[in-house]
């Protein structure tokens, strides 16, 4: 009985912990990522061209919605999104999430990805 | 008159594999380099499938010109790994048309995150015969000696052979920088064969248009590759080597298509005076969730 409740409560404190390191995503980002700004934001052809790079590149797994499947496919929709800054967005983009399944864009040019995160940021 | 039927037939098949991707009405599209030989450390987006044709065509000194292709099917098992079968044929107008062999080949990235230089390893392990002539890398002392051989001599040698390479590859601003090592070795007895390719490319403008074109600049990407053989453990010298120098262009097409070509150009006795390539890329979008149930990605 010990032993179960042991385990259980090595479950519980191991899913607490990474639902807190899951929200904590953007504290990895370097500071000096975090704190770019967008130099295309305010700019509607940028978020128009975004939209055109999102179709190519992000629909397929995130949905034309950016809901993603309610499933391994995360929304883009959401308060993550809203709380992370654009150079965490263009850090991430650029990262990916290699192990999650995300791939990394680094091989979008810059301009590129800086007009995705023009996008995303104006659909939440 | 058999055979003029049987090679109607053939270009008719190859005429529709070619325009089967046109046919396909989905809107996959591929963001990637137009190299022939060199890879960068750009994988298969997980769960796709990406279909792309091969072309080298050449005439070696001595020989008859010959076109030799290369399909490769390429899937993102994981987002840090890629596999891909290569099907090789070659055909030489006053020879034979032939089945030259397959290569099955993975691509993993063994760091999560993104470097100033990012590692591949690929390794690979090759079932081919003689006469494959698709020159997908020139290793040892390769020369354009060997490409001259009659179909019916080079496809009595068979070669079973095991290939790594570590692949370093860097994106920087818009540019993409790509070195690869390669190590050969045929299973029998038969020295390490070694080579090494490298790459630059970048697309002709960094944004992206504001509206849906076909002949924006960005759809364009512009390249140099260059590419040779490092001698064996046998024999380690460049004496003998071939080396080509091969711009490169690519072209996004709609609905996932990608057109490529490369002239290449010989830089020692050894290596062929010019090949030609041509690719022809199609990429399938979530291939992976058609056998689960859902069509994932393709609404």
């Amino acid at each position: 009985m010990r032993i179960a409740a042991g385990i259980l409560a090595i479950a519980l404190g191991a899913t607490l912990a990474f639902a807190a390191v899951s929200s904590k995503r953007w504290e990895h980002v370097p500071p000096r990522d975090h704190a770019q700004a967008n130099p295309l934001a305010g700019q509607p052809e940028a978020t128009a061209a975004g939209a055109l790079v999102y179709k190519e590149h992000c629909q397929q797994c995130h949905k034309a919605n950016a809901q993603g499947d309610g499933r391994k496919r995360p929304s883009l929709r959401s308060e993550r999104l809203r709380a992370a800054s654009d150079g965490d967005i263009e850090w991430f983009l650029r990262q990916g999430d290699l192990s999650h399944g995300m791939p990394s864009w680094s091989s979008l040019p810059p301009a590129q990805r800086w007009q995705v995160v023009a996008y995303l940021k104006s659909i939440q | 008159m058999l055979f003029r039927l049987f090679r109607k037939a053939l270009a008719h098949r190859i005429a529709l594999a070619l325009c089967l991707p046109f046919l396909i009405p989905t809107v996959g599209r591929a963001q990637e380099k137009p190299y022939f030989v060199t890879y960068s450390h750009d994988l298969e987006e997980p769960g796709n499938l990406e279909i792309e044709t091969k072309t080298a065509l050449a005439r070696p000194a001595g020989g008859d010109h010959y076109g030799a292709t290369a399909m490769e099917l390429e899937y993102g098992t994981r987002a840090w790994w890629t596999t891909e079968l290569y099907l090789d044929g070659q055909t030489t107008p006053q020879d034979s048309t032939l089945f030259t062999g397959f290569r099955v080949e993975n691509r993993l990235r063994p760091l999560m995150r993104e470097h100033a230089i990012n590692p591949v390893l690929y390794i690979e392990y090759e079932n081919t015969s003689g006469a494959d002539k698709t020159i997908l890398e020139v290793t040892g002392h390769d020369g354009q000696a060997g490409l001259a051989e009659s179909n019916g001599q080079s496809r009595r040698e068979h070669q079973h052979e095991a290939e790594l390479k570590l692949i370093l590859s860097s994106n920087l601003k818009a540019w993409n920088i790509s070195e690869n090592f390669i190590s050969e070795k045929d299973l029998s007895h038969a020295p390490w064969e070694f080579g090494y390719a490298v790459g630059v490319a970048r697309p002709l403008r960094s944004a992206a248009s504001s509206r849906e074109c076909t002949f924006c600049a960005e759809k364009f990407i512009a390249g140099v590759e260059g590419y040779g053989g490092l001698g064996d453990t046998f024999s380690l010298t460049m004496r003998d080597t071939s080396h080509y120098l091969a711009p490169l262009i690519g072209w996004q097409l709609p609905k996932g298509v990608r057109l490529s070509f490369s002239p290449g150009f010989g830089l020692t006795e050894t290596s062929l005076a010019r090949v030609y390539r041509v690719g022809l890329a199609y990429e399938f979008e979530q291939f992976g969730n058609w056998f689960q149930g859902t069509k994932g990605g393709r609404e």
